[in-house]
């Protein structure tokens, strides 16, 4: 026998048999989510190694699961991220208590995580009396972030503040709260060092600015700082000037009448940030002051300029100074020329969104067109992430634009008239979403508009194989659409759809495949009860539910489906019925 | 979209009817459009536009449609809202319109003087969007002509000159500086005469 061949075999045999601690200690360099998963199916061996090892859970559907069986399998966890309603919740599509309330989660954790360091939500209900429980009960509590979730006011903010000893990360972003005083950032306690990260940029009241100068002097470790808008220019010099460390900054509001001293304080501040590389907030910037912040954008990565209304040549200038950006955000003020000013610019950029400065304006004149997107893919071969909000867009313009950068992983077009086709030839957008997924090969999401056939549908489920999550809004087209989708998409985990002519044909034909999905939504589409009772009776391992549409006549339904071990919720409100 | 709390207790019993009365929601799995009950919950898939609509904007689909008189031919149709689009954020909504979100804060509400006139105005200066409204509406306000103006020039060829007095106490011409700095340092208007701007030489 070769005697490289037993020696391998041996080899094999010694690691199936590896002691737990070394399994274990090698798994706990493991971080991704999906590895771990993946190394709890090898063996048992390898489940239970697993499962001591994990330190970090997330639960992408809060209902998917209990809190119970969480915490059963995973003794050892120190971070949780937690996601509750479906995603239409942010476009107000989904009425108010319709659930997602962590307080359940938190009941668990404080007896089975008592150590708990990070929370991490997305659109979940967290009440005051929730935060306050988390300050009281989680004496190790260290990070933080809540993400357009709602239920909560600066109240319960206060109690973090005061009761979170070692607190390195507090981000509240895009949250509907009741946001009542800044008191809540006067609730640190005087000796307070441990900052890290620091977003309240979404909210609205003052803060007391000492209280704030003081904490970013005392926080050494302060990386990320975002301020809300009722800071100044002035008082935004005077933190920069305490935290020159800092890695990413949001400015509050950009316009503020200065002396000439002050503006070179300012320009002078923005210069000793040598780390930033990433800006955002800027609200009402305008020429008179961007200039100061060249400077610092020499090796920005990410730029987000969604609060300023910029115009092209704003932009231009400004972007003239960012040679190294990755990401940028901006509003459809800069126009195509602010577009094309990026491409010149900017080569490295992967990610670009745009989004509308007056969404409800009809004015087909105004914002961005084909051309500017058009443009940046010539200019930024790299690009792989666009969310676009547009007014008109072309077949042909989408089919060269893959051409140009067929690495899309994320490929989001917002036609914003809806069912409206190519502008120039008046036909449907299938053929540009057909090059879309024909071309880029990688694409995880998609989201699509315009006017649509089936045809749309059918190239998507025969080429987008990588597929993970689709929005379809305003479609046309029948059953087959929807059937094309589920038949053709291996990797389909998040479909939600609205206004769009699918039925109960287009609802059963995916009962084979929901169980592998994360969820689905339709709304406003041909879809009955009984479609709906067909498909919970036949899967009794999906929770199918439902929820009438208020502004309709009472024939149309938001239908929600998601696979679930934990069965029925049972915190369902009145106006949801779970089949 | 207002959730009515009114309505609650009604719609639900209604709605679980609707559960235990299976001949309302009888299963139909044939094509759509080939039978009745497709015709009946067309409304579900309608799209905006599809329609020969009397209004400009959907008035299908799952929407808030304000009421609005057909009979009034001079106005413009109100814009029925969709609900949830454009998808877009509503902390983005309320952020990305400043102008209006400004309107609800207070108003900044400055005198305005004409030479020769027996009293004096007052207007809110975060009414305006910009230089062209805030003209038009003085030049309504007091019936007269201010003209264009420009950076060389200032107000050439007309018998008025919009003047204002800023944080230092000097008088400005209107227009030199971007509107959002005017409103800021604008502490008092006043629009001058040809014949006493003319000495200041602000006119042609």
């Amino acid at each position: 026998m070769d005697p490289g061949k037993s020696r391998d075999s041996a080899e094999t045999a010694r690691v199936m048999q590896f002691p737990n601690d070394v399994l274990e200690r090698i798994l706990s360099l493991i971080d991704s989510h999906r590895d771990r998963s993946a190394v709890s199916l090898v063996s048992k061996a390898w489940y239970n190694a697993e499962r001591w090892t994990r330190r970090h859970v997330f639960i992408g559907n809060c209902y998917a699961v209990l809190p119970q069986i969480v915490a059963r399998r995973f003794p050892n966890i120190r971070g949780v991220m937690l996601k509750g309603k479906p995603r239409f919740s942010d476009f107000n599509m989904v009425p108010p208590n319709w659930g997602a309330d962590v307080h359940a989660w938190l009941a668990v954790f404080a007896d089975q995580y008592p150590l708990l360091e990070e929370l991490r939500l997305k659109r979940m209900t967290v009440t005051d009396e929730s935060l306050k429980f988390l300050a009281r009960k989680f004496r190790n509590f260290r990070a933080l972030s809540l993400v357009s979730c709602d239920g909560f006011s600066t109240d319960g903010l206060e109690a973090i503040a005061t009761d979170c000893r070692h607190l390195t990360e507090l981000d509240i972003q895009e949250n509907g709260i009741d946001d009542i005083s800044g008191n809540w950032l006067s609730c640190f306690p005087e000796n307070f060092t441990s900052l890290e990260v620091l977003n309240f940029a979404s909210l609205s009241s003052d803060v007391n600015f000492d209280a704030l100068e003081r904490l970013v002097s005392q926080c050494k470790s302060l990386k990320i700082l975002k301020v809300n808008k009722n800071i100044t220019l002035e008082q935004l010099q005077r933190l920069l000037v305490r935290a020159p460390q800092l890695t990413e900054l949001g400015t509050g509001s950009f316009l503020q009448e200065l002396t000439a001293h002050q503006y070179v304080e300012l320009e002078r501040a923005f210069i000793s940030c040598k780390n930033l590389h990433a800006l955002s907030g800027l609200w009402e910037a305008t020429t008179l002051y961007l200039p100061v912040l060249y400077p610092a954008c020499t090796e920005l990565t990410f730029l987000n300029l969604s609060y300023a209304a910029l115009q092209s040549e704003e932009l231009a200038k400004l972007v003239a100074h960012c040679p190294h950006l990755q990401r940028l955000w901006v509003l459809d003020t800069v126009e195509d020329v602010g577009l094309e000013a990026v491409a010149s610019n900017c080569p490295l950029l992967e990610e670009l969104r745009v989004f509308p400065a007056d969404p409800y304006d009809q004015d087909i004149n105004r914002g961005v067109t084909e051309s500017g997107f058009l443009a940046v893919s010539l200019g930024c071969r790299k690009l792989h992430y666009v969310l676009y909000f547009c007014r008109q867009m072309t077949n042909a313009a989408v089919a060269r634009i893959v051409q140009n950068c067929p690495g899309f992983t994320h490929f989001r077009l917002c036609i914003m008239k809806p069912g409206q086709p190519d502008y120039l030839t008046n036909e449907p957008m299938d053929e540009g979403f057909g090059a879309v997924v024909k071309t880029c090969t990688n694409l995880r999401r998609l989201g699509v508009s315009g006017l649509l056939t089936d045809l749309t549908f059918e190239y998507i489920g025969r080429y987008a194989k990588n597929l993970e999550t689709l929005s379809v809004a305003f479609a046309e087209g029948s059953d087959r659409g929807m059937q094309c989708i589920l038949d053709g998409c291996p990797k389909m985990r998040k479909l939600e759809i609205r206004d769009s002519p699918f039925g109960n044909v287009a609802l059963l034909s995916g009962l084979e495949k929901y169980e592998s999905m994360r969820s689905l939504w339709m709304s406003a589409c041909k879809v009955t009860l009984s479609g709906c009772k067909l498909l919970a009776r036949q899967r009794p391992r999906l929770n199918v539910e439902v929820m009438k549409d208020e502004v309709d006549d009472g024939q149309s339904y938001k239908v929600y489906v998601y696979r679930t071990l934990a069965g029925p919720r049972t915190d369902a409100p009145s106006f949801v019925c779970t089949l | 979209m207002e959730f009515r709390e009114m309505e609650r207790g009604v719609g639900d019993a209604v709605f679980e009817k609707d559960l235990l009365n299976l001949e309302e929601t009888e299963l139909r799995l044939g094509l759509p459009g080939s039978d009745e009950s497709g015709q009946k919950k067309a409304r579900n898939g309608k799209r905006p536009f599809s329609e020969s609509s009397d209004v400009s904007g959907s008035s299908k689909g799952s929407c808030v449609a304000p009421h609005h008189d057909e009979d009034h031919e001079s106005a413009p149709a109100p814009k029925a809202q969709i609900v949830g689009w454009p998808p877009v954020r509503s902390y983005r909504k309320s952020t990305l319109q400043p102008k209006k979100a400004e309107a609800e804060g207070p108003g900044i509400y400055v005198k305005v003087s004409v030479d020769g006139a027996p009293y004096l105005r007052k207007i809110d200066l975060k009414v305006y969007g910009g230089y062209p409204d805030l003209l038009k509406a003085l030049e309504n306000m007091f019936k007269l002509t201010i003209g264009d103006y420009s950076e060389r020039e200032g107000y050439k060829g007309s018998e008025y000159a919009p003047t204002y007095e800023d944080k230092d106490g000097d008088w400005m011409l209107v227009g030199d500086v971007p509107w959002e700095m005017f409103m800021l340092s604008c502490k008092k208007l006043r629009i001058m005469k040809e014949s006493e701007a003319r000495g200041l030489g602000y006119c042609v």
